[in-house]
């Protein structure tokens, strides 16, 4: 995928991460709750509240319920994550309220990711003496296990959609249809959507992944070439290519500095 | 009741909630006593070699920096360190060689920053041990049980997990519902400092913005320093009871320090210094880098004050506050501005 592709409606040219974005943000419904880390998702959750999800609510794991800031935070933990909010909650209380049912939607980045949604985040190589090591869970063993359903958002390639995981961070569908019960965590939660640059992918009754769209300008065998293992490839869709409304949202009033671009 | 699995991961920072009963009884006062002393005393009386220690706040917003400088100029090592949601605090004592061991939620990174140099190299190398995993709701629920003076609290996290099999935790059968349930045990930190907006000379702490997770992790402490930006007359917070997060009872020591988070934020009076992060990332690629940055900003200055000088004294920290409440210059500022 090029750096800029070219919309086909109003001929505007849009970067990998705005289409990112505005696919994302699609995945968003109205009067729902979402946790959302710093970057894309984001982006994503703020553009679903300025078009189709008004009263979306954005959630921070260190405290802050639906900010009203007019600047975008730089941590999970900073000022803006709760300035004119709802609520400044803590960590416990949001831990809490997902683990009570009351948040809809969890967005989650991995380093690695297998055919369940099972995450690796936290380090590549053996686990006593890592080849590299990454930040660890953080929230993410907390929102894959406890959010109503989960959104990844991650770089595609043979070595990051992987047979078997150098670790297993967080809970995807473990080992298939009835594990995550099985093993204790709540009933009906799971990864919903994976997002990375070459589509959008969901899960089957297998609890397996398969293709729900391909972004624009990608080849279908693009999709099994950058990955490990099989990936069901049935009746999908293209993405939709962002418009230019959602374009000037993203650029004029949620990022107008161009910090995530 | 049935135990289904069990973690490995080093169990750190437990006792039987009788032994910290005790310790609570014996060893923290219940007197309307002035708690207040600087930095450096506070370190001194409470911080050790070899402590289990954890960083209020959230990595490198609201965190207690003037602690943070003295454990390194005291040279106090071997430290385990609890990594939840830790940042620049952990990065510095990492860096600095205060830190052995550390029980990880989140650590090595700065997050929208990018991974931590010092702190990966030392995990990588083996100076620093990973001795066992956890999430953030793991380390929040293990400070909650030892608020709470329990052995542990029941969750539904970790499941299934190889966070689960190197952490301390335990799955068992509930015994009402007869499905698996996580527990984790009580973590009681030997001693913990946590910033706050505002003090008084006895301890009780007002935190203005989000918790994060000291509400509970105060309540876990077996030392708690409080650092502030404003020590305020008791009669202040009287007016607002329901406002003080942290009763005295829970506070060992009560350190002044306005800019305290520096050169992290402090939510409603300034921001990231964005250009001494970057200092600090690009200086500490390399050892000669980390020791260069600790003797012109840690070990080279006597105290906080003189720290602040270093950064830029009063002209910066005034640019740190006009940004944080959102009046940023045109040209400049974190984040690719002309500054950078």
């Amino acid at each position: 995928m090029s750096d800029v592709a070219e919309g086909e409606d109003e001929g505007e040219e849009y970067t990998p991460t705005e289409l990112l974005t505005t696919v994302a943000s699609t995945l968003i419904e109205d009067e729902s709750t979402v946790i959302v880390g710093t970057g894309m998702p984001m982006l994503a959750a703020m553009l679903a509240q300025k078009t189709h999800a008004p009263d979306a609510t954005m959630i921070y794991e260190a405290g802050g319920i639906g900010p009203d800031a007019p600047e975008l935070p730089v941590s999970v933990g900073d000022e803006r994550t709760f300035h004119r909010g709802v609520k400044a909650a803590g960590m416990h209380d949001v831990m809490s309220y997902m683990q009570a049912g009351f948040v809809d939607y969890g967005f989650l980045g991995a380093a690695q990711i297998d055919k369940y949604g099972n995450l690796n985040s936290t380090v590549i190589g053996d686990w006593e003496r890592p080849a590299v090591r990454f930040p660890g869970s953080g929230g993410a063993n907390d929102i894959g296990s406890l959010a109503n359903s989960t959104i990844v958002a991650m770089r595609q390639d043979d070595q990051s959609f992987v047979d078997e995981l150098d670790f297993r961070t967080t809970p995807g569908y473990l080992d298939g249809p009835g594990a995550r019960e099985e093993a204790g965590l709540p009933a009906d939660t799971g990864p919903q959507n994976v997002i990375t640059q070459y589509g959008v992918y969901g899960f089957d009754e297998d609890c397996e992944m398969e293709l729900e769209l391909l972004h624009p300008g990608v080849d279908v065998e693009t999709v099994q070439e950058n990955s490990s293992f099989e990936i069901e490839v049935g009746d999908y869709e293209r993405s939709p290519e962002p418009t230019a409304e959602q374009l000037r949202l993203l650029r004029e009033e949620i990022d107008p500095r161009g910090v995530i671009r | 009741m049935n135990v289904h699995a069990e973690g490995d991961g080093e169990l750190v920072g437990w006792e039987h909630p009788d032994e910290v009963r005790r310790w609570n009884r014996e060893n923290r006062t219940r007197a309307y006593e002035d708690k207040r002393m600087s930095a450096a005393e506070a370190v001194d009386r409470y911080v050790d070699d070899g402590d289990v220690v954890a960083s209020g706040g959230f990595g490198h917003v609201r965190i207690s920096t003037p602690v943070l400088h003295e454990i390194v100029r005291q040279g106090i090592e071997d430290l385990t360190l609890m990594g939840k949601t830790t940042v620049f605090d952990a990065d510095l004592l990492i860096a600095a060689g205060a830190v052995s061991r550390v029980e990880n939620a989140y650590c090595f990174a700065h997050e929208t920053r990018g991974l931590a140099p010092a702190g990966r190299r030392k995990v990588e190398n083996g100076e620093v041990e990973v001795v066992s995993e956890a999430s953030n709701a793991t380390l929040q629920w293990r400070f909650l049980a030892a608020k709470m003076g329990v052995p542990f609290v029941p969750t539904r996290i970790l499941n299934g997990t190889d966070t689960f099999e190197k952490s301390s935790a335990k799955v068992v059968e509930d015994p009402w519902s007869g499905d698996p349930v996580t527990l984790v045990p009580a973590c009681y930190p030997d001693a913990v400092c946590i910033h706050v907006d505002k003090a008084d000379k006895y301890g009780n702490a007002v935190i203005e913005g989000i918790g994060v997770e000291d509400p509970q992790l105060a309540g876990a402490a077996k030392r708690l320093i409080v650092t502030a930006e404003e020590i305020v007359d008791d009669e202040e917070l009287r007016d607002r009871p329901k406002d003080v997060e942290i009763p005295f009872f829970q506070v060992d020591a009560v350190v002044e320090a306005p800019y305290g988070s520096h050169p992290g934020e402090m939510p409603y009076h300034y921001y990231f210094d964005d250009d001494h992060l970057e200092e600090w990332m690009e200086l500490t690629e390399t050892e000669e880098g980390t020791q260069e940055y600790l003797e012109t900003y840690v070990t080279g200055t006597d105290d906080f004050e003189e720290y602040l000088e270093a950064v830029g004294g009063a002209e910066r920290l005034a640019e740190l506050e006009a940004i944080e409440n959102y009046e940023r210059p045109e040209s400049g500022g974190p984040e690719g501005g002309d500054r950078a």
